[in-house]
């Protein structure tokens, strides 16, 4: 565990009521490594998304980056929620600049990280655009370089492409195991789309339903790069297969 | 916030090229109302030979209103000062309280009653005695305007940075913005919408609240000019003021519309 770039280690987190939400939730991704969150709907994603992206403190359990404490610590993971959340107030340039703002980066300097960005994120001369005048996926693809900008060792996707039409949302998929490979991102994706988590992952933590354990972790062993025609391939068909069991707790 | 901010789909159609033809088409309708509740009055007034004391004929109006021009200007003036005034202590107290209780939830706890009570003061009988304490002079006109107007203000101040979503107030939790940059960020550009809404709502009444409290006492001012004339019996002039406070009240209604363009051009944008 202490090599992992992100250390999941025994969390636990109760709220008022009969189940505790986490409980005992436990897991690691290696450095560079894409690993995908999935489990029943209700069974606690949010809150333990919440809790490594440091919004939320467990009631025990630590969340280590890189060996070290980051339990309710914000720095260390970039998140990037379900929606855009893209300010129609601000152009894209700047909506993709916020993050460093924050952190009182000078604006002309974060501007010109970002800019550098626009053009592997397919958003090259829409950067004084509103985001109104942006399509879904160019939408998410905002969102995403404005928490990749940020340069943090973990990038934590909160179901980003789960508002796209099912086209839009194979692209933005393909596009996304691209950009990947080339950028070499640490990631760790929650999905309840077993597809997704079996097209971009190397490896699947199974949640189980209330209280959230880790009910298993399958590895996925298909090669890179990965094309959007492997999804047709039997061995991707069986990774599928394997997942349903164990989310449905036959495995 | 993507749904909730994004500019309803008819103000499209607001500033779409040919918006001009648009608003004709949206004027035409009341205008045409007008006209003929002015025509009927006109005819009433004539064939049943009212005397112009009770009911003067729309023509009288406009005709002495013209005439007494000099004078209903000399009382316009003050009456616009004291709403300016007002209307500003008004805001400057709305942003103040709404600004306190967003980063204060006892403020919150503690307020909001307090503001609500606020509206339940009557203010025919208030008006009177900020008088008796306070005189003819500015201040207590500016206390009756600030109270009747800060409330719609305060509120959708305080509504428009509640409305800030969770999952935009956690994406700036996570970026490590403090208490005051969330605000700055998000949750004050994402309240103006509303606070224009309140504006408007606010200054609605402004000029009226003027117009009351000098009713009650002062020195100058279209409220005063109306007690005056009205003692007199001079009933067309009385509605001659009552017209110019119609006009006031409208044109700083739909300067708020321009105020809001150039202050968030980003909204109202199809």
């Amino acid at each position: 565990m202490a090599d992992g770039k992100l250390a999941i280690d025994g969390l636990h987190k109760a709220f008022p009521g009969p189940l505790p939400v986490l409980d005992g939730v436990a897991f690691d991704v290696a450095p560079g490594e894409f690993v995908s969150l999935i489990g029943p709907s209700g069974c606690g994603k949010s809150t333990l998304f919440n809790v490594i992206a440091g919004l939320e403190t467990p009631d025990a359990g630590r969340v280590l980056v890189d060996g070290e404490d980051a339990t309710g610590r914000v720095d260390h993971v970039a998140y990037m929620p379900q929606r855009d959340l893209l300010f129609p107030w601000r152009t894209v340039l700047d909506n993709t600049t916020l993050g460093l703002e924050v952190a009182g980066v000078p604006k002309r300097e974060a501007r010109e990280r970002a800019r550098r960005l626009f053009e592997p994120f397919g958003l090259s001369g829409f950067e004084s655009a509103r985001p109104h005048e942006l399509s879904g996926g160019m939408r998410q693809r905002a969102a995403l370089l404005r928490t990749v900008v940020l340069d943090r060792p973990v990038l934590l996707l909160d179901e980003p492409f789960g508002a796209l039409d099912s086209l839009t949302r194979t692209d933005m998929q393909t596009w996304l195991e691209e950009v990947r490979a080339r950028f070499g991102w640490t990631v760790l994706l929650i999905t309840h789309d077993i597809r997704e988590a079996a097209f971009l992952s190397d490896r699947v933590v199974v949640l189980a339903p209330r209280p959230t354990r880790v009910r298993c972790e399958v590895t996925v062993d298909l090669p890179r790069p990965r094309q959007v025609e492997l999804i047709t391939s039997t061995r991707f068909a069986e990774i599928e297969a394997e997942l349903l069991a164990a989310l449905r707790g036959s495995s | 916030m993507t749904t909730s901010l994004r500019p309803p789909e008819t103000s499209a159609a607001d500033r779409a090229p040919g918006g001009g033809a648009r608003l004709a088409a949206r004027l035409a309708p009341p205008a045409v109302l007008v006209a003929v509740g002015l025509v009927v009055w006109q005819w009433y007034v004539t064939v049943a030979d009212v005397p112009p004391q009770v009911l003067p004929s729309p023509l009288r109006v406009l005709e002495q209103g013209w005439a007494y021009r000099d004078q209903i200007w000399a009382h316009t003036v003050p009456t616009l000062q004291v709403t300016a005034v007002g209307f500003a202590v008004s805001l400057a107290v709305g942003w103040a309280i709404a600004i306190a209780v967003d980063f204060s939830p006892w403020l919150r706890r503690a307020l909001t009653p307090l503001l609500v009570a606020s509206q339940t003061l009557p203010i025919i009988a208030i008006a009177p005695l900020m008088i008796i304490w306070f005189g003819f002079g500015l201040f207590p006109k500016v206390v009756v305007i600030a109270l009747v107007t800060f409330f719609p203000i305060t509120v959708g101040l305080i509504e428009g940075f509640a409305a800030t979503e969770q999952q935009a107030t956690n994406l700036l939790r996570s970026m490590g913005a403090s208490r005051w940059q969330q605000f700055r960020y998000v949750r004050l550009p994402g309240a103006m919408p509303r606070f224009f809404t309140a504006l408007r709502i606010g200054i609605t009444y402004a000029v009226t609240g003027a117009i009351f409290a000098e009713y009650v006492g002062a020195t100058a001012g279209l409220g005063i000019f109306m007690s005056l004339q009205k003692n007199s019996f001079r009933t067309d002039l009385v509605l001659a003021a009552v017209l110019v406070t119609a006009l006031l009240s409208v044109a700083l209604f739909l300067a708020t519309y321009a105020v809001e363009r150039l202050v968030i051009p980003w909204w109202r944008r199809g």
